[in-house]
């Protein structure tokens, strides 16, 4: 009895592969996603343990060792394996602690961004005639602007600082949302499994939310780890214009806009954060490509 | 009282010059009888029934003398009351059983929403039930299946799949919407027998939208052709193939390939449905029909009883009476 029913599981796991296993294979067919998932689970236990895994205190000032080069440069220290700062703070520790930060400013973002966007989104698509062109043109105006242009004038309006920095580079990223989602959604609902709900007595918040929008989440994940990154990103230059996160607050972009009077003299205080920078956001567009080719069955065999 | 009654019912998109995509049609269906509606594609078989189930959307408009089924009047009742009985009591199987599924969800998870919400099952009753109707649409080792992806399935099994999810419900009435049209012809066999096996043992209420007539000529009691969105001919099934009146189911049964057998070429209706810009003062069938005359360009005929059907013609054939 037990035996047989063992049988039939095994059969059942062979006929139906489970979709996270399904999409483990497609996702580790691209190494460079698998490189850029790595690096971020790196950045992510850094994050989460910084505390622990940062040799110093980031905001403690050692005044003897000012603009010490990294360990493998002549004068380096043991002490301070990638150099310190104007004011003597360690480097490696303020970069810890920054990912932190970074990947606050990008989480938050995108899930304040992502939320309002995929309901706008799904009312566009669902009322094209009632609510459609209303919230589009709006989407249009924003997407007229810079975005970096648009989220300074945030900042200016509603002073500089974290929460702020967040929500204006949730505003800018509001619209891609918007579009996708309505995009996604106008592509579902012609198609017949719709018609079928309807048919079935769906009501109009169960065809949005449970028939249509799992269906159209493959772009929107994706977007979202782009647009993470462009979060980090733009949350560095708005850090470097002096609008973002205020000093002595290690964020990348605030370490690189203070120390960029020091790029002759101490290379190092400008070129790490900058490349940290570069690093994480490339490594999280490696990791979104990886996505967009597991979950979008389409483009699985190209390339 | 029929099961569903439609009088007179009259579809347009757009305002009240629009052409109709519907016009003026009367079908009934009773319990445990089954209907074919036939015609080309254009000819508005699948709008009745989306106005039927009330799935016009603005622009369209439904209007209709009664649209009645099951003694509930389907033209006044709220959205709310609506959807409680589409989808239970009536209940439709599609076209191509590929996009009938919802993609992103198991099919036994499929079924076991509507058990849930439409007869109010547990979780667990309803897990049993769906397995329950799996089987009764003879899908092999049903249990397992239920955790399926629809894309994981064949043609054939999404159509099974997607007819165990009509059924569900139990419905009076079910509606398939060319069921077979998507599948290879082994499995529309199969698949059209597990729907009159179906019908029989449920005695619902059916009705076979199809281009198929091999399929009507064995299976439907009657039988309504449509053109152009006018019913054009309603008669019983044996006798209307062997007795077409209009020309144009004349047309339509000269054109199965098997009545050709031994012909150079396949016999054709030369022509297109008149699309909305080009609909003739007259017959809608006039710049078609190989019997056209005077009269018929001039004036649109109405749907009278004939010798042995209704029909749309001034001229109907084979009305010698034997």
């Amino acid at each position: 009895m037990n035996t047989s029913n063992t049988a039939t599981e095994v059969d059942q796991s062979l006929l139906y592969p489970s979709p996270y296993k399904e999409f483990w294979h497609a996702f580790a067919q691209n190494k460079g996603a698998v490189a850029g998932l790595l690096f971020m689970s790196l950045i992510v236990f850094c994050a989460i343990f910084a505390p622990w895994v940062a040799p110093h205190n980031p905001s403690e000032q050692y005044r003897d060792f000012l603009l010490t080069p990294p360990v493998w440069l002549e004068g380096g220290n043991w002490q301070f394996l990638l150099g310190t700062d104007e004011l003597g703070r360690d480097l490696l520790s303020r970069l810890i602690e920054g990912s932190r930060l970074s990947l606050l400013i990008g989480l938050s973002s995108v899930v304040i961004s992502l939320i309002p966007g995929v309901i706008l989104g799904l009312f566009a698509g669902f009322f094209p005639r009632l609510l459609g062109p209303g919230i589009m043109r709006l989407m249009d105006i924003m997407l007229a602007l810079p975005s970096l242009l648009l989220a300074v004038a945030i900042v200016a309006i509603l002073g500089p600082g974290l929460i702020n920095t967040v929500i204006a580079i949730a505003v800018v990223s509001l619209p891609s949302y918007v579009r996708l989602t309505r995009a996604a959604v106008m592509g579902e609902l012609s198609r017949d499994y719709v018609t079928a709900a309807r048919l079935a007595g769906a009501g109009l918040p169960r065809l949005m939310f449970i028939t249509v929008l799992p269906n159209c989440m493959a772009p929107l994940i994706v977007q979202a780890t782009l647009s993470f990154s462009s979060a980090i990103l733009d949350a560095a230059a708005l850090g470097f214009l002096g609008l973002g996160v205020q000093p002595p607050t290690p964020e990348w972009g605030t370490m690189l806009a203070s120390a960029r009077d020091y790029i002759e003299r101490a290379w190092w205080v400008v070129t790490l954060p900058g490349l940290t920078i570069l690093l994480s956001v490339l490594a999280i567009n490696l990791m979104g490509d990886g996505l967009r080719d597991a979950l979008d069955p389409k483009l699985k065999n190209a390339a | 009282m029929s099961l569903l009654e439609i009088k007179n019912l009259n579809v347009r998109f757009g305002d009240a010059s629009a052409v109709p995509v519907v016009d003026g049609l009367n079908l009934s269906v009773d319990k445990g009888q089954v209907l074919a509606i036939v015609g080309e594609s254009g000819s508005g078989k699948s709008v009745t029934m989306m106005a039927l189930m009330g799935l016009i959307d603005a622009p369209g408009r439904v209007n209709a003398d009664a649209l009645t089924f099951d003694g509930h009047n389907m033209l006044t009742l709220s959205a709310r009351q609506r959807r409680q009985i589409v989808g239970k009591d009536m209940a439709m199987v599609f076209q191509d059983p590929m996009t009938a599924l919802n993609p992103s969800y198991t099919v036994g998870f499929q079924i076991e929403e509507v058990l849930r919400l439409h007869l109010n099952m547990s979780k667990k009753q309803a897990r049993q039930r769906a397995i329950e109707l799996l089987e009764t649409v003879e899908i092999p080792a049903a249990a397992s299946r239920m955790n399926a992806y629809p894309h994981q399935l064949s043609g054939g099994m999404s159509q099974r799949v997607a007819i165990a999810m009509a059924i569900a419900g139990e419905p009076k009435l079910l509606i398939a919407d060319e069921p077979t049209t998507a599948l290879d012809v082994t499995i529309q066999a199969q698949i059209m027998d597990l729907l009159l096996k179906l019908q029989r043992e449920q005695n619902m209420g059916l009705v076979l939208i199809t281009h198929d007539l091999a399929v009507v000529a064995e299976t439907a009691q009657r039988v309504c052709v449509m053109y152009a969105g006018q019913a054009v001919e309603v008669g019983q099934v044996p006798g209307l193939f062997d007795r077409p009146a209009h020309p144009y189911s004349e047309a339509l049964l000269a054109a199965i390939p098997e009545h050709s057998l031994g012909a150079a070429r396949l016999s054709t209706l030369p022509g297109i449905v008149p699309g909305r810009f080009d609909r003739p003062q007259g017959c809608l069938l006039s710049p078609r029909c190989p019997y056209v005359q005077d009269t018929c360009r001039q004036q649109r005929p109405a749907l009278e009883p004939k010798a042995y059907s209704q029909v749309r013609c001034f001229f109907p054939l084979n009305q010698e009476v034997a």
